[in-house]
C-alpha cells in the first residue's frame, strides 16, 4: 500500500469495458483497496485509447497514466488489444527517447475475473509513480487556454 | 444552456458509509449547468427512479448523471427510466462511486474527494453526449448448441419444445458426454444411463433438433441474431445413412491396441468403434491413426463384412455453413491430468485410480461388467481408501485453486455403493471438508457413515507408495487426532479435480466470449446473469461455466434455453447505437480504418462530399455499416486526421473526462 | 547530368505534345543555381525551362494529390528515393494509379550548398561534379571537395538505385552513394544518452520550431485531407501556434501518425527552415518498428499493410519498450 508521502500522485487509468473495467469492479466487490488518486475512465476497448488522450492527461497534470485491457487473445472485439499493444509500444519508446519519463505510462492486461490482481496492479503502479515523483516535464509545459 | 440533473445514491450504506453523499451533492450544485442535484438511499428503486422522473419534469432536465454502483449493474435501469420521461436513453452517464470508490477506500475524506471528481468527470462527459438512436437487425430463428452432454441436450430439448430449430454440435462420435460414463448418480442412486438415454433419444428424434456428431465448430463470425458458423463434420469413414448399427465391424476389427476413451483406458477398443452400446447415432467411426487399412493399405475386413456396404474409406471432412440467432456453449469438462501429483502413485500402480475410472469399474456395461476388482490382480479389494480434493482447492499451483463441487457427494456415493455390494470391504474416505449443501445431500452423506459404516476421517493423504510387489502403502495425517497413519489398502480412489474441456479456450476466442484463467466461461453477472456471456447472443450451460452437479446443470440448461427462446422470439433486435461515424467532409479515404476493423464494418466507397472549404467533389471515403459495427473504436485511433469518431465515446467526451479528472 | 537534363526536357515535351499527360512535374531553376524548385508545366513549349542536376533534391510526389483530385493525368520525374513516396500515397488512396505516369530519373546523390559553403568556399559561381569530387568554381578560383563530404544528409542513407514504381526509366541508372554504416547510428547515440541529456537535446531541438508546417507539407506520408492540427475541436493547437508544449505535441503526434508510413526520404529535415533534426525522430520509429515488429520499409510497394494497422499475436509487450531503461524523474 502507498505510504503517505509529500505528494499524492495523480493517476488516470483507461480501462476497457469488458475486461479491466469489470476487473476493477471485481476489486471493489472483493473490497481490495487501492489509492484514491487513481481514477478510471471507461472505454469500450483498449484500442480506443488514442496517444493524444495520454499526452493530454500528462499535460493536465497527471503524474502517471495506465492503460488496462483484456489479455491479448481475449479481446472482446477479438483484435483491439493487439493494435493497442503495438501502438503503445511505440508510444512508450518515443516518450523514453524524448527523455520525458516513459515509465510514467504503463500497459497492463487485467481480465474480468482478476479483481484482486487489478488492485495489485494499481497499488504497484501507484508506488512506482510515487517513487518517480511529480510529473514536471510534461506538466509545466501546460496547454494555454 | 444545458440542464444536467445529478443523482447521488447512498446504496444503503455501501456508498454512504464511506462517501459523504451530501457533500458530493453540494459540490456538484456549484457547477453552473447542473440544474438539480439530490442524494437518495436507493436510486435504482422505484422511489429513486420516481425522484428522477419528477426532477426531469420539474426542472426541465435534458441530461442525467447518476452517481451510484457500476454502470454494469444499473446503466440499463437508469437509461430506461430516462426514456420513460422523454429523455434519450444515451443522455445518461453513470459515475461509479461504489465498486471503484467507496468499496476500495477506507478514509472518508479521500473517498468523498474521489467521488466528487468522478461525478465531475461524468458531468464533463455528459455535456457532449448525443441523442443516439439504435438501429435494427433481424434475428435468425435458429439456435446452435455446442456440446452434446446433458447440458447441451437439455438446453436443446427445451429450445426445441418451445418451437425453435436447434442444432447440436458434438465433437465425439456420440452425444451423452460425461453422464453416459457414470454408473449411479446422487442423491437418488438411479442409473445414469437410464435417465440419460431417453433424453438422448428425444434429442435425436425431435423434429426441431439436428445432431452434428463427430463434428466441431470451425469458425464463427457475425453478431447476436446473425451468427455465421462453419461446422466441420469429420469423416467417420462410414456412411451414416446406410449403416444399420449392427456392430459386426466393431466386433471383427483386428486392431485392438487403442485404449478406449469411454472406458478411461481400462479396456481397449477397435480401430472402428462405437463408443458405447447406447451411442446416438449408433454409427461407428474409424480411428484412422489406429486403422490397419489406413496405415498399411491391408485389411479392410470391416468393409468386406458390412452387410449394408456402409464403409467408405474415401470419405472426407465436410464443411457446413449455417446461420444462427443464438449460440449456447455447453462444452462440459474432463478431469485433470495427474502428472504433477506423483505423490499419489497414479501411474505407478494400476490400483490407484481416479473416481471416473471407478465409475467405469462399477458400471455393469463397463470393462469389468460391474465387478469391482483391483485392476492389477483382477481380485476384489478388501480395503478401499478414497482421497478427496486431489488437485482441487490447490494453492501449490500444480492443480486448480477452486473446489470441484461434485466430489464430496460422489465420494459418499462410491463409498456407499461399495459397502452395499461388498459388505466385507472396508472403505475409508479421507477428507479435508465435506461439502454437501444440496437438497437431501447432507442426509445422503450422513447415511454413508451412519448406515453403511463408511469411515470418514479428516485427514491429509501425504503420499501413496508402491512397493516391489505392487502393494500400496498410504501415509496420511489424521487431522483430528494429530496421529500419522500408515495404511495398506488394495485400491486407492482419487477424487480428481475437474477442468473445462480443452477446446473451451479456442471456442472462447472464436466467439469472443469471456473466459477466466481456469478456462471456465465468464458469466455476465455472477449473481443475476449466470447463463449469459457478456457477449450478446452467447449463452452458457453446464460445467463449462463452473463446477456443478447434474441437478444444477439441468437447471442451468433450462435457464439458458429460456434466454435463447427470449432472443429468438424477437422479430428484430435493437443494435448498439454507440457505433463509429466518419466525417466524410474531412475523410482522406486512406482506409487505414478498414484494416483494423474486426467486423469488416467499414468499406471504402466513392461518395460525393462537400469539403470544409465548401468544394463539392466525389472521392473515396470510409463508410461504416452500423449493423456490423460493434463500437470498439479501433478505427478512431487508426484514423490520423480524426474523421472517425465513436458515438458514445467521442474524442471530445473522453478528453472532457481527462480534463475533469486531472 | 546535363545529358539527363536534356533527356528530361525532351521527354516532358513529348508526353505533353502527344497528350499522354496533361501535366508534368519536374524542377526549374530557382533564384540561384543551387535552389532549384519544383515545377509544374502543362504545355510542351514550357519544357525548356525544366532543369535537372545535383541540386534537385525536392521530392515531387505530394504535388500529385492535387492533380489526382482534378482528374488530370500527370507525369512525374522521380529519383529512386522519391518512388517510395508515390507507393505510400497509392497505399493511402491519395492518388489514383491510372492518373500517374512515373518516370524513373537517375540520381547519384544531391549536394548540400550549406556544406559546400561550410567547407570554406566563398564567392561561389557554379558547382559541378567530376567523379568522386565536386568542383566548386568560385570568384577566387577553383576548389575541389570530396563529393561524399558535401552530399545532403538524406543522401548519405541512400536506399539504392532501384525504382519502386516506374512506368519508364529516363536513362541508365547512375551509381548511387554507397552507404555501408548503420543508418540508425545517430539514433542509438541519443538512446545511449542519459535521460536528462536526452530531454535537454530534444528541448533544444524542438524549441526551434516555428510551426511553419513545412515538414508536414512535404511529407508523402502526411497527406490527410484535413490535418488533425487543423481540426478546430482537437485538443492541440493549430498551425503557427508557437507555444513550447505545442511544438513537442506537434512533433510527437506527427511522428507517431507517420510511424510505419515514413519512407525515410529525408525531406522533412531538409526543408525545415530551423534545421531541426527531424530525421532523428522518424528514424527512431523506423528502428523501433524493425526491432519490435519485424523489418519493414514503407513505400517498397503499395500492398503490404503498414505496421500500425497490423499485428502479430506474439508482438512484444508494450512495457518491454522501457524495461531496463534508466529510472529518472
Amino acid at each position: 500500500m502507498l505510504e503517505k508521502k509529500n505528494f499524492e500522485p495523480k493517476i488516470v487509468a483507461f480501462c476497457c469495458n469488458w475486461c479491466s473495467y469489470a476487473g476493477a469492479d471485481g476489486a471493489g466487490t472483493a473490497r481490495k483497496h487501492y489509492p484514491a488518486n487513481i481514477k478510471i475512465i471507461k472505454v469500450p476497448c483498449s484500442c480506443r485509447v488514442n496517444p493524444l488522450f495520454i499526452l493530454r492527461a500528462f499535460q493536465r497534470g497527471a503524474d502517471g497514466v495506465i492503460m488496462c485491457g483484456c489479455h491479448p487473445g481475449d479481446c472482446h472485439y477479438s483484435t483491439g488489444n493487439y493494435y493497442a499493444r503495438r501502438r503503445m509500444t511505440l508510444l512508450l519508446s518515443m516518450l523514453d527517447y524524448l527523455g520525458v519519463a516513459g515509465e510514467r505510462f504503463r500497459v497492463e492486461w487485467v481480465s474480468a475475473a482478476e479483481g484482486a490482481r487489478f488492485a495489485q496492479v494499481m497499488n504497484d503502479f501507484a508506488e512506482h509513480i510515487a517513487a518517480l515523483g511529480e510529473n514536471v516535464k510534461l506538466r509545466d509545459l501546460r496547454c494555454k487556454k | 444552456m444545458q440542464k444536467i440533473g445529478v443523482f447521488v445514491c447512498w446504496c444503503g450504506s455501501n456508498i454512504a458509509g464511506t462517501v459523504d453523499v451530501a457533500q458530493v451533492v453540494e459540490a456538484v450544485r456549484q457547477i453552473p449547468d447542473v440544474a438539480y442535484a439530490i442524494d437518495y438511499k436507493y436510486m435504482c428503486s422505484e422511489q429513486g427512479q420516481e425522484l428522477i422522473r419528477k426532477a426531469v419534469a420539474d426542472y426541465k432536465l435534458d441530461r442525467i448523471v447518476v452517481c451510484s454502483c457500476s454502470p454494469r449493474m444499473h446503466e440499463a435501469t437508469f437509461r430506461k427510466c430516462a426514456e420513460g420521461v422523454g429523455i434519450n436513453p444515451y443522455m445518461v452517464e453513470i459515475a461509479n462511486i461504489r465498486e471503484q470508490c467507496s468499496w476500495v477506500l477506507k478514509d472518508k475524506a479521500e473517498a468523498t474527494a474521489k467521488a466528487i471528481k468522478l461525478a465531475k468527470a461524468a458531468i464533463a462527459k455528459v455535456r457532449f453526449n448525443g441523442a443516439l438512436k439504435p438501429g435494427e437487425s433481424q434475428v435468425v430463428k435458429r439456435a446452435l448448441v455446442i456440446g452434446g452432454g446433458i447440458a447441451g441436450i437439455q438446453t436443446a430439448l427445451d429450445i426445441a419444445e418451445a418451437g425453435y430449430k436447434v442444432d447440436i454440435v458434438e465433437k465425439e462420435p456420440t452425444i451423452g458426454g460425461r453422464m453416459a460414463q457414470l454408473d449411479k448418480i446422487f442423491p437418488t442412486l438411479d442409473c445414469s444411463a437410464c435417465i440419460l438415454t431417453p433424453k438422448m433419444v428425444d434429442a435425436a428424434n425431435h423434429e426441431n433438433i439436428t445432431l452434428y456428431t463427430y463434428s466441431e465448430v470451425e469458425s464463427v463470425s457475425g453478431f447476436v441474431g446473425n451468427f455465421d458458423v462453419t461446422i466441420r463434420k469429420k469423416a467417420r469413414s462410414v456412411k451414416a445413412d446406410m449403416c444399420s448399427g449392427c456392430g459386426i465391424c466393431t466386433e471383427k476389427c483386428p486392431s485392438r491396441k487403442t485404449p478406449s476413451e469411454f472406458d478411461m483406458g481400462l479396456k481397449n477398443r477397435g480401430a472402428i468403434y462405437i463408443p458405447f452400446a447406447q451411442a446416438i447415432p449408433k454409427v461407428p467411426v474409424i480411428d484412422r491413426e489406429a486403422c490397419i487399412k489406413f496405415k498399411t493399405g491391408k485389411c479392410g475386413i470391416c468393409s468386406k463384412l458390412c452387410p449394408a456396404g456402409a464403409i467408405d474409406y474415401t470419405q472426407t471432412d465436410e464443411l457446413i455453413t449455417e446461420k444462427y440467432g443464438a449460440i449456447v456453449l455447453a462444452t462440459g469438462f474432463k478431469t485433470i491430468s495427474l502428472d504433477k501429483f506423483g505423490e499419489y502413485g497414479y501411474g505407478a500402480s494400476k490400483d490407484v485410480i481416479t473416481s471416473l475410472e471407478l465409475e467405469r469399474l462399477t458400471n455393469a456395461a463397463g470393462p469389468t461388467e460391474g465387478h469391482l476388482v483391483c485392476p492389477s490382480t483382477g481380485k476384489e479389494p478388501k480395503k478401499v481408501i478414497i482421497v478427496s480434493c486431489v488437485g482441487s482447492r490447490d494453492v501449490s499451483g500444480r492443480g486448480k485453486s477452486y473446489c470441484s463441487k461434485i466430489c464430496c457427494m460422489y465420494n459418499a456415493k462410491h463409498a456407499m455403493y461399495i459397502r452395499e455390494k461388498y459388505p466385507d470391504v472396508d472403505v475409508t474416505v479421507f477428507y479435508i471438508d465435506v461439502r454437501t449443501p444440496g437438497k437431501g445431500f447432507d442426509e445422503f452423506q450422513r447415511r454413508a457413515v451412519e448406515e453403511y459404516g463408511v469411515h470418514y476421517v479428516r485427514g491429509q493423504v501425504g503420499k501413496v507408495v508402491v512397493d516391489g510387489d505392487g502393494r500400496l502403502t498410504v501415509f496420511v495425517s489424521d487431522l483430528n487426532s494429530g496421529r500419522k497413519l500408515m495404511l495398506n489398502p488394495d485400491l486407492v480412489v482419487l477424487a480428481t479435480a475437474v477442468q473445462p474441456s480443452p477446446d473451451a479456450r479456442k471456442l472462447a476466442t472464436m466467439l469472443t466470449a469471456s473466459i477466466d484463467n481456469d478456462d471456465f466461461y465468464v458469466e455476465a453477472h455472477p449473481k443475476l446473469r449466470p447463463v449469459e456471456s457478456p457477449t450478446a447472443g452467447i449463452f452458457l450451460s453446464g460445467m463449462c461455466q463452473g463446477p456443478k452437479d447434474i441437478p444444477e446443470t439441468v437447471s442451468q440448461a433450462g435457464a439458458a434455453a429460456v434466454k435463447v427462446v427470449g432472443l429468438l422470439a424477437k422479430d428484430k433486435l435493437l443494435t448498439n447505437p454507440c457505433t463509429a461515424q466518419c466525417d466524410t467532409s474531412i475523410c482522406s479515404g486512406c482506409l487505414a480504418c478498414t484494416h483494423v476493423c474486426p467486423y469488416g464494418a467499414i468499406t471504402g466507397e466513392s461518395k460525393p462530399v462537400i469539403t470544409k472549404l465548401g468544394v463539392r467533389e466525389t472521392r473515396t471515403v470510409a463508410v461504416v455499416n452500423n449493423a456490423l459495427c460493434q463500437g470498439c473504436g479501433a478505427c478512431t485511433v487508426a484514423c490520423p486526421c480524426g474523421a472517425m469518431d465513436l458515438q458514445g465515446f467521442t474524442n471530445q467526451q473522453i478528453l472532457a473526462e481527462v480534463d475533469a479528472l486531472c | 547530368m546535363q545529358k539527363i537534363e536534356k533527356l528530361l526536357q525532351k521527354r516532358a515535351a513529348e508526353l505533353l505534345a502527344e497528350g499522354t499527360v496533361e501535366r508534368v512535374l519536374a524542377w526549374h531553376a530557382g533564384e540561384f543555381f543551387y535552389d532549384n524548385a519544383p515545377a509544374a508545366v502543362s504545355s510542351a513549349d514550357e519544357c525548356d525551362k525544366l532543369v535537372y542536376n545535383e541540386f534537385c533534391p525536392a521530392n515531387l510526389c505530394k504535388y500529385l494529390i492535387e492533380t489526382s483530385h482534378a482528374g488530370k493525368k500527370t507525369a512525374v520525374f522521380l529519383k529512386p528515393c522519391d518512388t517510395y513516396g508515390v507507393n505510400q500515397l497509392l497505399k493511402d488512396n491519395r492518388i489514383k494509379r491510372e492518373l500517374v505516369y512515373a518516370i524513373g530519373t537517375p540520381c547519384s546523390g544531391m549536394l548540400d550548398i550549406k556544406k559546400i559553403k561550410a567547407a570554406g568556399a566563398k564567392g561561389i559561381i557554379s558547382v559541378s561534379v567530376d567523379g568522386d569530387e565536386v568542383v566548386v568554381n568560385t570568384a577566387y578560383g577553383e576548389k575541389r571537395l570530396a563529393k561524399a563530404d558535401v552530399l545532403l544528409n538524406k543522401c548519405l542513407m541512400c536506399k539504392g538505385a532501384a525504382y519502386k514504381i516506374a512506368d519508364e526509366e529516363l536513362a541508365e541508372p547512375l551509381p548511387v552513394p554507397q552507404f555501408t554504416g548503420d543508418k540508425f547510428a545517430k539514433v542509438k547515440e541519443i538512446e545511449a544518452m542519459s535521460a536528462e541529456e536526452r530531454f535537454a537535446f530534444w528541448q533544444s531541438e524542438l524549441s526551434k520550431c516555428i510551426r511553419c508546417n513545412a515538414c508536414r507539407d512535404i511529407c508523402p506520408a502526411c497527406s490527410c485531407e484535413q490535418c488533425i492540427f487543423d481540426k478546430p475541436d482537437t485538443p492541440v493547437a493549430g498551425k503557427a501556434y508557437a507555444d513550447e508544449v505545442e511544438e513537442q505535441m506537434y512533433h510527437i503526434i506527427r511522428a507517431f501518425h507517420v510511424a510505419g508510413r515514413c519512407t525515410g526520404c529525408g525531406e522533412c529535415a531538409r526543408v525545415c527552415p530551423q534545421g531541426i533534426h527531424l530525421e532523428l525522430l522518424n528514424m527512431k520509429f523506423m528502428k523501433d518498428i524493425n526491432s519490435f515488429f519485424g523489418q519493414y520499409q514503407a513505400g517498397a510497394d503499395s500492398e503490404t499493410p503498414a505496421p500500425q494497422v497490423s499485428f502479430k499475436q506474439n508482438d512484444p509487450e508494450a512495457n518491454s519498450a522501457v524495461e531496463g531503461r534508466e529510472q529518472h524523474v
